[in-house]
């Protein structure tokens, strides 16, 4: 009965504060459609280089990407991808076309693949050639949105969640409305739990809308199951709130609140796979381990990209229900610096 | 058995402060006990002892028989705290339905201590709008039918009259001595000297220690001075 009425006085309370219910499920996907202009578009025109290239192919690359095609052999090309100046090596041996991509730039990638296929389909009778396609450093057929968009629904939530539901209970504090509750015979795992529940309802609602956008507006790459991606969304938004309601009782006003992002949601991000993970040092390595984040990420990733079932993530998704239910522990523990009882 | 609290030897500690020393009080049933001391004085630390929020570092603190911290006395407890403790996004009539609700009354009660409480602070015709919209003495005393929401048999106002225009203070003082009528224990604390006189008997508080308790009348009387204000300089000078 308690938990009920702390659930239906929050939800009260968010539909009316309509600028906080905006920023939760507005702010990410005006942020991720940014990042999706930026990763997503294909203007580039990259740098190619052939060798034993039949002239009217040559001729119809030059159509397509005026100067930037040029002569070089092999082991030229091997040492240009190596400088970082070229993006692509075709040379045709017989009937077959080979393409070395260099790799590193999946919008470089995807140019490239373009620019030949069309060069291609333009003087062969025969649009179904299919040139073998080799990466110099080894990367997946995926744009960069693709590679980090998975990542990013998972932060942005993650962030967002952490603001809100931190910054409000702070506010219960701050205006003296905990003090009240706690005079009252309410238990404190009633409050936490209200908190939970009130704010994961909204959470749940804002992991949808910005999921569904992500995958149908955006058109991110996902070859999992919708509803699965769901699941592990909602669960990381869950860890975030509760982290963040932990975390406000230890800041005194809503600028002490902010300053736990730099020291907590910022370190997240450089380990949840935006970068590559194996490269850093093995402290470094360590330090993730502890981050919900990172957890959340890969879960995510397998999802979406390699269309993973939640049995297949089980590991990950204990680990941030573990992660979750420790900081709703510890959460009824510090409620006891307000109220032993 | 007409004691309502008892504070033994109570004592209190904030970091490096020594809030409270050696305090000694009892309350009986059935009084507006003042607790009268300067802002600092540990006035704000002792009632929220007495609620249960906070525990002592020393001594013990009995209501109606039974030790405090105890979740079951709070629900016949009443506080008001000095902020006014409100959702601010929420109209009155929520913000009593949510604490009527946490103290445990049924639908059917709660719409009935609602009209109760809100008659006894006049804010009936603002039951429907938002804390938002209301003023400063509104919204201390809707802090204060909140209070009542459980009609408690205890209870303790932390500075109700700050900031209330003379009028609105006298009207709530009406309204605390009918509820004291009723048989309801009532705690007050203060800093305003004529305030301290309406209440029935009165604690002085000062560094930790109480200097001297009493009827208003008698502090008066045994150093022969006219008000409250001069009783209190008179007790703290002795003490020096």
């Amino acid at each position: 009965m308690n938990v009920g009425a702390v659930v239906t006085r929050i939800i009260k309370q968010f539909l009316r504060d309509k600028r906080s219910l905006a920023l939760l499920v507005i702010a990410p996907i005006l942020v991720l459609t940014l990042i999706w202009l930026v990763l997503d578009g294909d203007d580039y025109t990259p740098i190619v280089a052939i060798e034993n290239v039949p002239p009217p192919i040559e001729e119809a690359l030059h159509a397509e990407l005026e100067e930037d095609v040029v002569q070089m052999s092999e082991v030229e090309a091997t040492s240009a991808f190596q400088a970082g100046e070229l993006d692509a090596f075709l040379t045709v041996t017989g009937m077959e076309p080979k393409i070395i991509l260099e790799g590193s730039d999946p919008t470089a990638n995807a140019a490239v693949m373009k620019a030949i296929q069309s060069a291609f389909s333009t003087i062969t009778n025969h649009p179904s050639v299919k040139p073998s396609v080799e990466y110099y450093y080894g990367s997946q057929n995926l744009n960069l949105f693709d590679q980090v968009g998975s990542v990013l629904i998972g932060f942005f939530v993650f962030f967002f969640v952490f603001i809100i539901g931190g910054i409000s209970f702070l506010r219960e504090r701050t205006q003296g409305t905990l003090e009240k509750l706690l005079s009252t015979p309410i238990k404190r795992w009633h409050i936490v739990t209200g908190y939970l529940v009130g704010f994961g309802i909204f959470t749940i609602i804002q992991s949808l809308i910005i999921v569904a956008y992500a995958v149908y507006v955006l058109d991110v790459w996902m070859v999992g199951d919708f509803w699965q991606l769901l699941i592990v969304t909602f669960l990381l938004a869950i860890t975030a709130l509760t982290l963040a309601t932990l975390l406000s009782a230890f800041a005194n006003n809503e600028f002490q609140m902010m300053q736990f992002i730099p020291l907590v949601i910022l370190p997240q991000v450089f380990f949840s796979g935006i970068f590559n993970l194996e490269t850093m040092a093995d402290w470094l390595q360590m330090l993730s381990k502890f981050m919900p984040l990172t957890y959340g990420a890969e879960a995510m990733q397998q999802v979406m990209i390699k269309g993973k079932d939640l049995w297949d993530i089980w590991s990950e998704l204990a680990v941030i229900i573990g992660f979750a239910a420790l900081f709703f522990v510890l959460n009824i523990l510090a409620l006891k610096k307000h109220r032993r009882l | 058995m007409t004691t309502m609290i008892e504070v033994k030897g109570v004592a209190h500690t904030f970091g490096k402060e020594q809030v409270l020393k050696d305090i000694h009080l009892s309350v009986q049933k059935g009084e507006i006990f003042g607790l009268l001391g300067p802002s600092g004085a540990g006035k704000t630390t002792l009632v929220k002892m007495i609620v249960g929020i906070l525990e002592a570092d020393q001594g013990e603190i009995f209501v109606d028989g039974e030790k405090v911290p105890s979740l079951e006395l709070m629900k016949s407890i009443g506080y008001m705290a000095q902020s006014d403790a409100l959702y601010h996004e929420l109209s009155a009539n929520e913000n009593l339905h949510f604490f009527g609700t946490i103290y445990g009354l049924r639908k059917q009660e709660r719409v009935q201590a609602i009209d109760k409480v809100l008659r006894i602070v006049d804010l009936t015709e603002h039951v429907n709008k938002e804390v938002q919209k209301y003023s400063g003495g509104m919204k201390r005393r809707l802090s204060l039918a909140a209070s009542l929401m459980h009609d408690p048999k205890l209870l303790i106002l932390d500075e109700p009259t700050v900031g209330i225009d003379p009028v609105l203070r006298q009207s709530i003082w009406d309204e605390l001595y009918k509820l004291k009528n009723a048989g309801m224990t009532i705690v007050v604390t203060t800093h305003v000297m004529d305030e301290a006189e309406k209440c029935d008997r009165l604690a002085m508080l000062r560094d930790g220690y109480v200097i001297a308790c009493d009827t208003p009348e008698k502090l008066k009387v045994s150093q022969g001075v006219s008000t409250i204000e001069k009783a209190f300089l008179a007790y703290g000078g002795r003490e020096q």
